[in-house]
């Protein structure tokens, strides 16, 4: 107890650093020197085509994935150095909704979005009953679905049950991986619409990731851009935007424009070289 | 390729001489001996974990209840029938040698025996390892694939304690019951063939076996299947918890979870077996004997 002492909250320090993290996968490098801190408040916007470590850097912020160098800091504590009780104490203020949603199959939606009030609440089951209600109805959702396992729901109610179980604590930092891919673009407004919502009740800072451009200029005031390391030289920095979401648009990197308006340029030529069929 | 054939590859360069194969042979052996070595510490480690972690604190009744009726109740019926008939089988094939040795009453010693010390526990033991522990890998593997494994962290739940501890105590504490049930089955069947349908006399059939088989045996049978418990749930958890992405991954596991934990049986029931009959020959060396 007596690194409470030591080392208080610090409530100034940025809520998430990231000190020129790096992660390897065996020989293969996924991401290089990634140097990035997110305000309190801010919405971060990490777009980027598939392959490009946007997702390993959502599970590095998180502590599932380790960074091979660097560090990330939380409240200006390397997660690394953090104890196990400490880590999870530190996770819950976190809420993450993944790109399948991954609800326990074996659970019923009520009990999945119960999960993290049982587990780390000792509110009492009306309680905990009456704020499940609420937050389905704020995603949308009836009520009659509750009692029902998630392989009967449709894509879409998932994600929205995903999102319900992600803010079912409050969570001051929410994380969401590619939250519109695989949804109709219907569906993906009101996604995108739930992430603005969720700020709306108490101030969340929030990454998304995402490759889906209405999305990061719909919900975002900060987006990063990532690029393949495949793609890149050594030397090259592997963020190549890092700016307010309206005006990426006029950036004058070629890769950027290339992504924002959505041009295969050379590149099936390219990738069909590479596979050896133009020899 | 036309070209490099008329070369001739001298010995040791990298061209794939006699010796290159060699050494080429003796480098992918060495890496598979690695990656087992590697595999063998990770699985410590996680068995490590499991038991740590189920002695710093008990799972939940409500995950503890439904892996004990998944892996004991609904276990309960296969074990019963296979134990009934193994018992069976048993007569069938040794009744004509002791009929020709006129030994048939001593048909009941022997038979007992083995269904008490080996195939009762064994059996037990495959059938959970069939039927729990290829489900269990398969189920964990699902999530593992799906990104649950990964949601129960950032909801702040170990997935060790969550997940592993309540199978790994369902198998072990489980086994032992689903064993004497085995061991009573087939007891019950042997007999029901021997006295019921062959015609051995009863009161021989079972003075025999209860002057054969100890309590000692009894006991044997049950303390192995301990170790057989043990070991099913930590080996389908393990293969489950480590799956390759994909249907094919989960499949693979489920069927690595059944073969490792079948060899892992009968190779803790070969060890025990000679540990115990160590046992049991120095606290009894006066042993009662068959003939």
């Amino acid at each position: 107890m007596v690194n409470v002492a030591v080392s208080p909250v610090n409530s100034s320090a940025p809520p998430i650093h990231l000190d020129h993290v790096s992660v390897s996968f065996g020989r293969q490098q996924v991401l290089r020197d990634i140097d990035l801190t997110i305000a309190r408040g801010q919405t971060l916007a990490i777009i980027g085509e598939s392959g490009c470590g946007k997702t390993v850097l959502l599970k590095t912020i998180i502590g599932l994935l380790r960074p091979t160098r660097g560090a990330v800091y939380f409240d200006g504590r390397n997660l690394a150095k953090l104890g196990e009780r400490e880590l999870t104490r530190q996770r819950i203020r976190f809420g993450f909704l993944f790109q399948q949603a991954a609800l326990f199959d074996s659970m019923t939606i009520a009990q999945n979005i119960a999960f993290s009030l049982r587990q780390h609440t000792h509110k009492p089951m009306q309680e905990i009953r009456e704020i499940v209600s609420s937050r389905l109805a704020e995603v949308g959702l009836p009520e009659d679905i509750l009692v029902k396992k998630p392989a009967e729901l449709s894509g879409g109610m998932r994600k929205r049950v995903g999102l319900a179980r992600a803010l079912a604590l409050e969570p001051e930092i929410m994380l969401y991986d590619e939250p519109t891919t695989g949804l109709d673009p219907i569906m993906s407004d009101v996604i995108n619409e739930l992430i603005l919502g969720a700020r709306q009740h108490h101030p969340v800072t929030s990454i998304v990731v995402t490759h889906d451009m209405r999305t990061a200029q719909k919900v975002a005031d900060r987006v990063v851009m990532l690029y393949p390391l495949a793609r890149l030289d050594a030397e090259d920095s592997q963020m190549i935007y890092d700016g307010p979401a309206d005006r990426i648009e006029e950036a004058a990197d070629p890769r950027v424009s290339q992504f924002v308006r959505g041009e295969a340029g050379g590149r099936l030529m390219e990738m069909r070289q590479q596979n050896g069929h133009a020899r | 390729m036309a070209a490099n054939s008329s070369e001739v590859p001298r010995p040791g360069s990298r061209t794939g001489g006699p010796l290159d194969l060699l050494v080429n042979w003796i480098a992918d052996l060495g890496g598979a001996a690695m990656d087992w070595i590697a595999g063998l510490g990770n699985m410590a480690r996680f068995s490590l974990r499991t038991v740590g972690w189920m002695f710093a604190r008990l799972p939940r009744k409500e995950t503890l209840l439904p892996n004990f009726y998944q892996i004991g109740v609904l276990s309960l019926p296969v074990v019963a029938l296979t134990g009934t008939f193994i018992g069976m089988v048993l007569v069938v094939q040794s009744y004509v040698q002791f009929r020709n040795l006129h030994m048939e009453a001593k048909l009941g010693a022997v038979i007992n025996m083995s269904l008490v010390r080996e195939l009762g526990p064994v059996l037990a033991a495959t059938m959970l390892a069939g039927r729990v522990g290829s489900a269990m890998a398969a189920e964990l593997g699902t999530m593992r694939v799906t990104e649950q494994i990964d949601a129960l962290v950032t909801m702040g739940a170990n997935p060790i304690q969550y997940l592993v501890v309540p199978r790994f105590l369902g198998c072990l504490l489980l086994i032992p019951a689903l064993t004497v049930m085995a061991d009573f089955m087939g007891v019950a069947g042997a007999l029901f063939y021997a006295v019921g349908l062959l015609g051995i006399d009863w009161h021989h059939y079972i003075e025999n076996s209860r002057h054969f088989v100890g309590n000692f045996d009894l006991f044997a049978g049950v303390f192995k299947s301990l170790f057989f418990g043990a070991a099913i749930a930590l080996i389908a958890c393990y293969r489950g918890f480590h799956c390759d992405p994909g249907a094919e991954g989960v499949g693979r596991a489920a069927t690595a979870a059944f073969v490792y934990s079948f060899v892992m049986i009968l190779l803790l029931d070969l060890v025990l077996g000679i540990g115990l009959d160590g046992l049991y020959f120095t606290l009894w060396p006066e042993a009662p004997k068959l003939l």
